[in-house]
């Protein structure tokens, strides 16, 4: 968290959104303190986004988790304005979006940022190759150019020989594809996705979720992720902020999310994540006790529990966890055996 | 786009309508009685306005037939009611009315004040309109001829459709009417009841004379129906020169009117030969009675009755074609 | 609120929930015996109101060509619509029957494939041989320029609706009126300001025609999928390119539905518009009337409805295509060859209609209906007359001899009851204005027609709803018949009903009657149907006859489709009643049938337009509100 706003790819400073007619007054009142509910009750407004900041690295993939309701899909609404922030300022790229003409915003969202959408949001009118290609057309690229750009794409996202096929031909899965295919297709420098996936079945999404994470290792693009679904938050983000109520409640890796739970909300979130998938020896080591063992099994503190487990039932001794090429401390089989029965009771191990 | 299009189409008529504005004239369907720039073989188009009794169309039929086969126009013969083809002399829709009923408002309207119409001289009908019961009742209460008895004999003319008062059966609503006043000023214990049609009338008082039924109805003369069924005029007090000169307190029968033809300025202008027949067309109540009559009864159509009595009566219609 | 609350003093007497209805009745009841006779507004055709509306048109009709409105404003609309017909009938004119029926033909081809071609091509052929072609060709045209600019208006302001929630607020209860008001009230002003003929008549048929224009789109544009639209926005489109890009192709299907729906209002309108002058079939109807003869009247009915027909399957045919369906090349090919040999025997075959292939069944016709109502005489008379002079007559003396403010009073609570304070405040305001205007004698008399006509209406509508709801294989056979009917024109209606009852009262109720059935049926019968599947199990499980299953799950749950059925029967049948002015109704509808027949009498018929639209909204006020307000279960809960 110690990078510079310059060298970020999206900063967000002091960001409110309140809908609702009196939204300016509210504001500036201490009326916008009060909870969703009262707000409501009070002035008829509706507060979905409350002061949040944040910023996103560069290549980073940057995921927003939170129920419905929370905020999340107007959050990055808000990010090109396609929703207008009601206060705060917003930086992409080091450009502040928020003063932009309306001529300069659709600069931004032609070249530099683009949106994939829960519902795909595609022409049912259009082949695939012009959906594709339609961030392009209405750039004025000329259409020899649009559609072989457009054919690259489809390959790239595996939908080789479908272009002259219309959407409702299409599985879910594959219109979302035509979906990640036209964000890409502009080539931005970030990439916006509100829910892609939780409107596709199961297996689907799980391909899909692949398929995002080996994108981002092809074309290494910044993301901002939007999702309901803890698991995927989990398997695609760098680092994920938690938003609750307009809100962000806590903001850090996925370790630090499960690990060390900010309040009681998001304890209760990651309740159920099989916290040794997601915790690493340096959550559950401790010193060594006098008179133990220390020529056990060696291992970095960055290694997930389980994978720990293999090693630690193959040896008696307790493992010593090293960090940086010192003794950080000692996990041995009862300490292990310990968490993994704990999983089910609520973790306060940072508390 | 849509915008330029339509700036585009307006300054046309701008530049059509001389620049002045567009009056109702200056209508693009205006093209009455003058030939049609020589394409088709018609010698032009004559727009006949049909008024809605069968005499009228017996006479319009015979004009339009004498039109198209002697002279070779195109006849038209759009169905618009009285007053509404007064106006249509205005915007180039009518070029004729064979048969006009008095109008001297409209007359002054439209022929003194706009100037879009003027007189083509009389039919040679003559006409009346009046109220009427069937002779059976003439006979079995003498006095009910006279207006004033009327009330006397309301109860009988009740109908489910005058309610309480007796029902006076009137024919379309467009037809040239003191109904309403005469019942008012005569003090009437009667309503006016519109059957809607000449045809409404026709019938009524066929079943009324046939089956022995009371009715009192509006008709005019000519008309073939007088040949047929056995009528009677009831008296209203009689018509004298200008009784009649405020439509709201008129009290006295209806005049006898010579009825004339009226044909748009600019058919009279630059209709030709078209209007010189109209001009003279001139021609008997009992001419256009035998042609209602085969119109009516005997199922021809307008045109058939009309070749029929051209057939049968080539000495007159030869006069009223121009030379 | 709690509904203890409701309760009050629990000491005071409890009266039953019918007392309070039933005195007002009662009281209303004495207050007439007291004040009959006391209080009426009789009706005098000279009233000041009408003469000065009268002398208001002399004027305008001597300033028609010196008033600068008119010389820069009107007069070109005019000018603009009359060319537009020029154009449109001259070139289908031009076309001659071989030309129209080719290219009408390779429309429809296209639009739907052989059969609908099919249609087309015969429907074309039978204005010929109903030997009616000039005034079906002047009819389309009509139709065509009525459309058009319907399109060219409704559709922008449409998607404009669709696309700002202000706009349609706005836009709605205007249309809302549009849609109440009966057609003869567009005439009189539309004469006064364009004149007759063709170009006020095309232009009172685009005014009857645009609010189905603009309500649909306006609907297709709002349900255009909106990530679609986020989608487009977010990749940096323009307004204007989201617009033709995105939400007009998306929105496609329905506006052609919208065309549909304008294209069918406008035919029940061309008709009407004959008496302002206009060309066309209405004229052939209009002669037919005047002559009381139905074998001229019918092939000119059978021609609009044919036209109906042709036009309704080849835009329902376009609005059914799936969104990306284009033509394939054979279809084209089709379309294209049909046009083309259309075209190509324009200079071979004679333009008009050839003679001998007509086929003349007027006399025939009229030698039916004289069969029907000789033979029929006794039964329709006597249906006739028992119904004025038991039901007519004594409600229409009824509501004349009662004094306006007990009428006014009347309304007011009745409407209070049924829809709430503001349906009643507006209701009451329609009445005094009919009132002020004069016209309070003849607008009850048409409201007596108007309520008996609904009370039959709704009696048959609910029979033939709830036996449809109950047996689908009746259902099955009434459908397709309740489709027919929404397609035809209103006019055509009153054919039947003039051959049976010639030119009375009772023969706008008939007509009317048969108009306004078909809607309420359908309305009743899926209110029925909608009635969740679970309910009526549970009640059939219960043990539950027939019978009890009707009267205590069904009808009170299908309360609200009721309502509106009621609603809707009331709308429809003042329409047709205003209509049957034509055909003997007396009251408003004749006074603007008169005030298009004598100048002397414009204003009585403008002033009459203007009173039958008063009273559309007040009928629609007392019923609407009765649909929109929450039912009583639901009213405590809240």
């Amino acid at each position: 968290m110690g990078d510079s706003p310059d060298s970020a790819a999206i900063s967000v400073r002091g960001l409110w959104k309140i809908f609702g007619s009196r939204a300016r007054k509210v504001l500036d009142s201490e009326d916008r303190h009060l909870e969703p509910a009262a707000l409501r009750e009070k002035t008829g407004c509706t507060a979905a986004v409350r002061d949040v900041s944040f910023e996103v690295r560069p290549g980073e993939v940057f995921v927003v988790m939170g129920l419905s309701g929370s905020g999340k899909s107007t959050l990055v609404r808000c990010l090109t304005r396609l929703i207008e922030p009601t206060a705060g300022t917003i930086t992409i790229g080091g450009e502040d979006v928020g003063r932009a003409s309306p001529a300069r915003l659709r600069e931004i969202r032609r070249h530099q940022v683009s949106m994939v959408f829960q519902h795909f949001g595609l022409l049912p009118h259009r082949k695939v190759v012009d959906n594709v290609a339609y961030g392009l057309e209405i750039q004025g690229t000329p259409k020899a150019d649009r559609h072989a750009r457009a054919g690259e794409i489809l390959s790239l996202v595996g939908l080789d020989g479908y272009a002259d096929a219309y959407p409702d031909q299409l599985s879910g899965g594959m219109q979302q594809r035509v979906g990640l295919a036209r964000a890409l297709a502009v080539d931005p420098q970030v990439m916006l996705f509100d829910e892609p996936f939780s409107a596709l079945d199961p297996l689907i999404r799980r391909d899909m979720q692949a398929e995002v994470v080996r994108l981002h290792r092809e074309v290494g693009k910044t993301m901002v992720f939007i999702t309901h679904d803890l698991s995927e938050a989990l398997k695609l983000g760098e680092r994920i902020a938690i938003m609750r109520a307009g809100s962000i409640v806590q903001l850090g890796t996925a370790e630090e999310l499960v690990g060390a739970p900010a309040d009681d909300y998001v304890a209760d979130f990651v309740r159920d994540v099989p916290r040794s998938h997601v915790l690493t020896l340096r959550w559950i080591m401790r010193s060594p006790e006098p008179g133990e063992a220390l020529d056990g099994p060696e291992l970095p503190a960055t290694t997930l529990v389980k994978d720990a487990i293999g090693v630690a039932s193959a040896s008696a001794r307790p493992i010593r966890v090293v960090d940086g090429g010192e003794l950080a401390g000692v996990v041995d089989r009862v300490d292990l055996l310990t968490f993994l029965s704990g999983q089910d009771t609520p973790a306060k191990a940072g508390a | 786009m849509k915008i330029r299009l339509l700036a585009g189409l307006l300054a046309l008529g701008m530049a059509a309508a001389g620049c002045g504005g567009a009056t109702v004239e200056s209508s693009p369907s205006a093209s009455a009685g003058a030939p049609q720039g020589g394409s088709s073989s018609s010698a032009g188009t004559v727009k006949i306005a049909i008024n809605p009794w069968v005499g009228y169309e017996a006479s319009a039929n015979v004009v339009a037939y004498l039109l198209k086969n002697e002279l070779g126009y195109t006849v038209e013969l759009p169905e618009i009611k009285e007053q509404l083809a007064w106006e249509g002399f205005e915007n180039g829709s009518v070029d004729v009315i064979i048969e006009n009923w008095g109008h001297p408002d409209l007359k002054k309207t439209f022929i003194e004040e706009k100037k879009v119409a003027v007189e083509a001289g009389s039919t040679g009908n003559k006409g009346v309109i009046g109220w009427y019961i069937p002779k059976w009742m003439a006979d079995k209460y003498p006095d009910i001829t006279d207006s004033k008895n009327l009330n006397k004999y309301a109860d009988l003319f009740k109908t489910s459709e005058s309610g309480d008062k007796g029902q006076l059966l009137f024919g379309d609503p467009s037809y040239v009417s003191n109904e309403d006043a005469l019942i008012k000023n005569l003090k009437l214990n009667f309503k006016v009841v519109v059957g809607g049609s000449e045809a409404a009338l026709i019938k009524g008082a066929q079943q009324a004379q046939e089956q022995q039924k009371a009715l009192l109805f509006y008709f005019w003369d000519p008309h073939w129906l007088f040949n047929k069924t056995q009528l009677v005029r009831v008296n209203l007090p009689a018509y004298t020169e200008g009784c009649d000169a405020d439509p709201k307190k008129v009290a006295c029968d209806y005049p006898e009117m010579d009825l004339d033809k009226i044909v748009s300025k600019k058919f009279a202008d630059t209709g030709g030969k078209a209007y010189e027949l109209v001009k003279n067309f001139n021609w008997t109540n009992d001419d256009q009675n035998a042609v209602a009559n085969d119109m009516t009864n005997n199922g021809m159509t307008g045109e058939q009755a009309a070749k029929k009595w051209v057939e049968a009566n080539t000495a007159k219609w030869q006069a009223w074609i121009p030379k | 609120m709690s509904s203890t609350t409701a309760v009050g003093a629990p000491s005071r007497l409890r009266l039953p929930r019918w007392a309070a209805p039933a005195g007002v009745a009662a009281l209303i009841v004495v207050a007439y015996l007291v004040f009959r006779g006391t209080g009426t507004l009789p009706h005098d055709k000279e009233a000041p109101q009408f003469l000065a509306v009268t002398e208001l048109r002399e004027w305008i009709d001597e300033h028609r060509n010196e008033s600068p409105l008119f010389l820069y404003f009107l007069n070109y609309i005019r000018l603009f619509v009359g060319s537009l017909y020029d154009l449109f009938s001259g070139a289908l004119t031009a076309l001659g029957w071989p030309g129209l029926t080719g290219v009408l033909g390779g429309l429809a081809w296209l639009a739907g494939g052989w059969r609908i071609a099919l249609l087309a091509v015969a429907g074309v052929s039978a204005f010929g041989v109903l030997g009616l072609w000039q005034s079906s060709v002047e009819t389309l045209a009509l139709v065509a320029v009525a459309v058009l600019l319907s399109l060219a208006i409704g559709v922008p302001i449409g998607v404009w609706a669709g696309r700002s929630a202000r706009v349609r607020r706005a836009v709605t209860p205007v249309l809302d009126v549009m849609q109440i008001m009966p057609t003869f009230a567009y005439l009189a002003p539309l004469a006064l300001f364009f004149h007759i003929g063709a170009p006020a008549g095309a232009i009172a048929t685009m005014i009857y025609a645009i609010p189905p224009a603009i309500r649909i789109t306006a609907l297709a544009v709002s349900e255009v999928s909106p990530t679609a639209v986020e989608a487009s926005g977010s990749l940096g489109a323009t307004g204007r390119q989201t617009l033709f890009k995105v939400v007009l192709p998306l929105a496609r299907p329905t506006i052609a539905l919208a065309v549909n729906q304008t294209i069918m209002m406008a035919l029940s309108m061309v008709v009407i518009a004959n008496l302002i002058a206009a060309p066309g079939l209405g004229g052939d109807i209009i002669r037919g009337l005047s002559r009381a003869q139905v074998g001229i009247m019918l092939p000119a009915g059978v021609a609009v409805v044919v036209m109906a027909i042709v036009l309704d399957r080849m835009t329902t045919a376009l609005a059914r295509r799936g969104p990306h369906a284009r033509p394939r090349r054979l279809d084209l090919a089709a379309a294209g060859a049909l046009a083309a040999a259309g075209l190509a025997l324009i200079p071979v075959l004679p333009r008009a209609w050839p003679e001998g292939w007509t086929l003349n069944v007027t006399a025939e016709i009229n030698a039916v209906v004289r069969w029907a109502e000789t033979s029929w005489y006794p039964v329709t008379t006597f249906v006739k007359d028992q119904t004025s002079v038991l039901l007519l007559n004594p409600l229409e003396s009824l509501l004349t001899s009662a004094p306006w403010w007990l009428v006014a009073l009347t309304v007011l609570a009745v409407a209070w009851r049924v829809s709430g304070p503001r349906a009643a405040l507006t209701a009451l305001g329609c009445l005094l204005a009919i009132a002020l205007l004069g016209t309070w004698e003849h607008a009850m008399q048409t409201m007596t027609t108007v309520a008996l006509a609904v009370l039959i209406t709704l009696m048959i509508g609910l029979l033939l709803g709830v036996a449809a709801a109950r047996s689908p294989r009746y259902s099955a056979v009434q459908r397709p018949l309740l489709d027919a009917a929404q397609t035809m024109p209103a006019f055509v209606y009153l054919l039947p009903a003039l051959a049976l009852f010639e030119t009375t009262r009772f023969t706008a109720i008939f007509a009317s009657i048969i108009y306004a059935v078909p809607p309420v049926v359908r309305l009743v019968e899926d209110g029925i149907k909608a009635v969740p599947a679970e309910v009526v199990e549970a009640a059939v499980s219960a043990g539950s006859t027939p019978g009890q299953l009707l009267w205590k799950v069904q009808l009170p749950m299908a309360r609200r489709a009721i309502l509106l059925a009621a609603n809707q029967g009331i709308v429809m049948t003042l329409a047709m009643v205003v209509v049957g002015g034509l055909v003997g109704a007396g009251a408003l509808g004749y006074d603007v049938v008169v005030g298009f027949s004598q100048r002397t009498d414009f204003g009585l018929g403008f002033v009459a337009g203007v009173a039958t639209v008063l009273l559309g909204v007040m009928l629609d006020r007392i019923t609407q509100g009765a649909d929109r307000r929450p039912s009583p279960h639901r009213r405590k809960s809240t």
